[in-house]
């Protein structure tokens, strides 16, 4: 139970071939515990959006080891890729993603569709929902399509969508990225409480305050992870 | 309530309690359905026209087919109605008169018409036959019992004339071939004329007037009611002698006989019969047998040519049929291109939210079969009332084809599934990660 979450081991991702190969990751190692706050950092160009594409499932690594979740999803096909994102990730994105045309919960039950939750009946499977969002603090926006809700309301849909499904990770990128600074703070909010109850989250963020919230923060230059920092952050916080 | 279940449970722990977690597939099936019928609702206007191609196309199919199939009963009715083992000598190759070469003693408009001496030579020499008639007929006001009728339709045959047509006589009998050769003035009456004429009273011996002649009526046909166009009940039979020789066929057409009707013995002896026709009628012309100036044919080949001509039609029929669903199936093909393209930022999504290659594949092949198969359904409505409507008020008899309507549906529904496949399969293929940054 005490094996991390996610367990990276010298892991490169290459683009191209020959002389005008890219290497994108070059022999990263990462580890997240489980129950642990992780927000990720770096320029672009680091490989940091390489990183989070392979972290969700989303990509490949052309060589490494990828342990998510104490299951070896280095070398599974699209199908298997697939059922791992829906089981054991949930995503939440800079620009919301929600689907226009869907209710808030509806939104919210997207993922139990492509999931063995289909044992669940239709009331159930709505009951979860609604107490996700209620969990999120929209319990009484259950009906209402996103354009009828605040960027920030939207993006606290998708974080009930990413919890539908149990996920043992939650992976944000750039969460609050669209979002003003008061709608940021909640969102923040939720994560701090979900990490409290043990919650597995890593977050994108470029920006250093937000990283700072998280329990470590993790840098990314050159394909690699450079310095843990997040002793030196809780001091400066303290 | 849920803030407590997952306080409790260990994130990502939660699902290994319950056994319907273990058991992962994709997306099921009535999901896939909604799921794509959503799509198909999501621009309604959209979707309507897109079906308009299939619903055109599968109403086109029924129609076409139940105004071809309603037109070959046409014929079929027309024909069988001439009776069997029948051949027609016809002016010049022809069946209804085609201008002729002009023949010997060529009738009007240089028609090889027959003379009826030459339908008395006939009669008089072929062997295996049951008999020779003609039918000469004219439209006459006649007079009889108390009533005058107005446009009767008269007609000058032999006394083989039931046997070569397979009539029937219902009441009293049919002129003999002396009362022919006597040229004897007596009818018969079609059921429907004896009806009006003579109603409540028995018609056999009552004197009628056709034109300014006296007949003594000797016999009524069986009813047979309307045959394709014709009301075979609404004639009057006389002797073609009487016709030929006291009237000299004036208001009968002119003096000629414009087709000899002969009846084969049986089906077997039918060429024998045609070749002896040839024959003797060249030789009584003074022609080559082998380029004779007139036609000599069955019933059969004239079913023949007609439908040859039917299944043209019907062919080319249903080829405008079968495009014009090819047409819609590209329509179907082109919007869920566009589908495809306006929403690769939801396939990215869905993917990411665990949709496998093959659920997206799914959901967009079964909205492009349901997109069709609703045009399909439509379609079979518009068809059947369409083919209602034309039978009813575009004055053209329609039979519906059982079978066309599963065709018709099953068609489009293969139309959608193959237009189909190549946009779903372009939506499978997508990079869930490139998906995702579209705009």
């Amino acid at each position: 139970m005490n094996d991390p979450v996610i367990d990276i081991t010298n892991m490169t991702k290459t683009y191209g071939e020959g002389d005008i190969a890219v290497h994108a990751l070059d022999g990263l190692d990462l580890q997240v515990q489980r129950g642990e706050f992780v927000a990720v950092m770096g320029p672009s160009g680091s490989g940091k959006s390489t990183l989070m594409n392979i972290i969700g499932c989303l990509d490949r690594a052309t060589s490494g080891l990828y342990i998510l979740d104490g299951e070896d999803v280095s070398s599974l096909n699209r199908d298997q890729l697939a059922s791992v994102r829906n089981r054991k990730i949930g995503f939440v994105f800079q620009s919301y993603n929600l689907l226009p045309r869907l209710s808030a919960r509806k939104n919210v039950m997207l993922p139990m569709m492509y999931n063995g939750f289909q044992n669940w009946s239709e009331d159930q499977r709505s009951d979860r929902a609604s107490g996700l969002l209620d969990l999120v603090g929209l319990g009484d926006r259950l009906h209402h399509l996103p354009t009828e809700l605040s960027g920030g309301q939207q993006q606290r849909v998708a974080i009930a969508r990413a919890l539908i499904n149990d996920p043992s990770l939650l992976l944000a990128d750039e969460p609050t990225g669209n979002l003003d600074s008061r709608s940021s703070t909640e969102i923040m909010g939720i994560f701090h409480r979900l990490h409290g109850q043990g919650a597995t989250i890593v977050m994108v963020t470029h920006e250093a305050e937000r990283a700072r919230e998280a329990g470590r923060v993790v840098n990314v230059l050159d394909g690699k992870v450079v310095a843990i920092q997040s002793e030196i952050d809780r001091m400066i916080v303290a | 309530m849920l803030q407590d279940s997952i306080r409790t449970a260990p994130f990502g722990k939660q699902r290994l309690e319950d056994d319907s977690f273990k058991d992962l597939h994709g997306m099921t099936l009535p999901n896939s359905f909604r799921v794509a019928w959503e799509g198909v609702m999501l621009n309604k206007l959209r979707s309507f026209l897109t079906t308009l191609g299939i619903i055109i196309g599968v109403a086109a199919v029924i129609i076409m087919l139940a105004v071809s199939a309603g037109a070959e009963a046409e014929i079929e009715d027309q024909i069988s109605g001439l009776g069997a083992n029948l051949i027609m000598v016809t002016p010049f190759r022809s069946f209804g008169g085609v201008r002729g070469a002009g023949g010997p003693r060529g009738g009007p408009g240089g028609i090889t018409t027959f003379t009826y001496d030459e339908v008395v030579f006939l009669s008089q020499n072929l062997s295996n036959i049951s008999g020779v008639s003609l039918e000469q007929s004219t439209t006459q006001t006649v007079k009889g019992g108390t009533a005058t009728l107005n446009s009767v339709s008269v007609v000058g045959v032999t006394a083989d004339f039931l046997e070569v047509r397979d009539y029937s006589i219902g009441q009293g009998r049919f002129f003999t071939h002396a009362e022919n050769e006597a040229i004897q003035r007596v009818a018969i009456l079609g059921a429907g004329i004896a009806e009006d004429l003579f109603e409540g009273v028995d018609p056999i011996g009552q004197q009628v007037r056709i034109g300014s002649s006296r007949f003594t009526v000797i016999g009524v046909m069986a009813e047979q009611g309307i045959v394709g166009a014709t009301d075979n009940d609404g004639r009057i039979y006389i002797p073609a002698s009487v016709v030929f020789k006291r009237f000299g066929g004036s208001g009968f057409g002119g003096d000629r006989v414009r087709m000899i009707l002969v009846k084969a013995e049986n089906g077997d002896v039918m060429d024998s019969v045609m070749e002896q026709i040839t024959s003797l009628l060249a030789g009584r012309r003074q022609i080559d047998p082998a380029e004779p100036n007139f036609g000599v044919r069955t019933q059969q080949d004239i079913v023949d040519a007609r439908a040859s001509t039917t299944a043209a039609f019907r062919s080319l029929l249903a080829w405008v049929a079968a495009v014009s669903l090819v047409v819609g199936g590209i329509g179907i093909m082109n919007i869920m291109l566009v589908s495809v393209t306006e929403r690769t930022r939801e396939i990215g999504l869905r993917q990411a939210l665990g949709a496998r290659p093959r659920d997206v594949q799914r959901q967009f092949l079964l909205e492009a079969v349901m997109l069709s198969l609703v045009g399909g359904l439509a379609g079979l409505i518009v068809g059947v009332g369409g083919s209602f409507v034309f039978g009813e008020l575009g004055g053209m008899r329609t039979e519906l084809v059982p079978l066309s309507l599963p065709l018709a549906f099953g068609a489009s529904a293969a139309v959608g599934i193959f237009f189909g496949y190549y946009p779903a399969t372009q939506a499978a293929q997508l990079d869930p990660i490139e998906a995702l940054r579209r705009e």
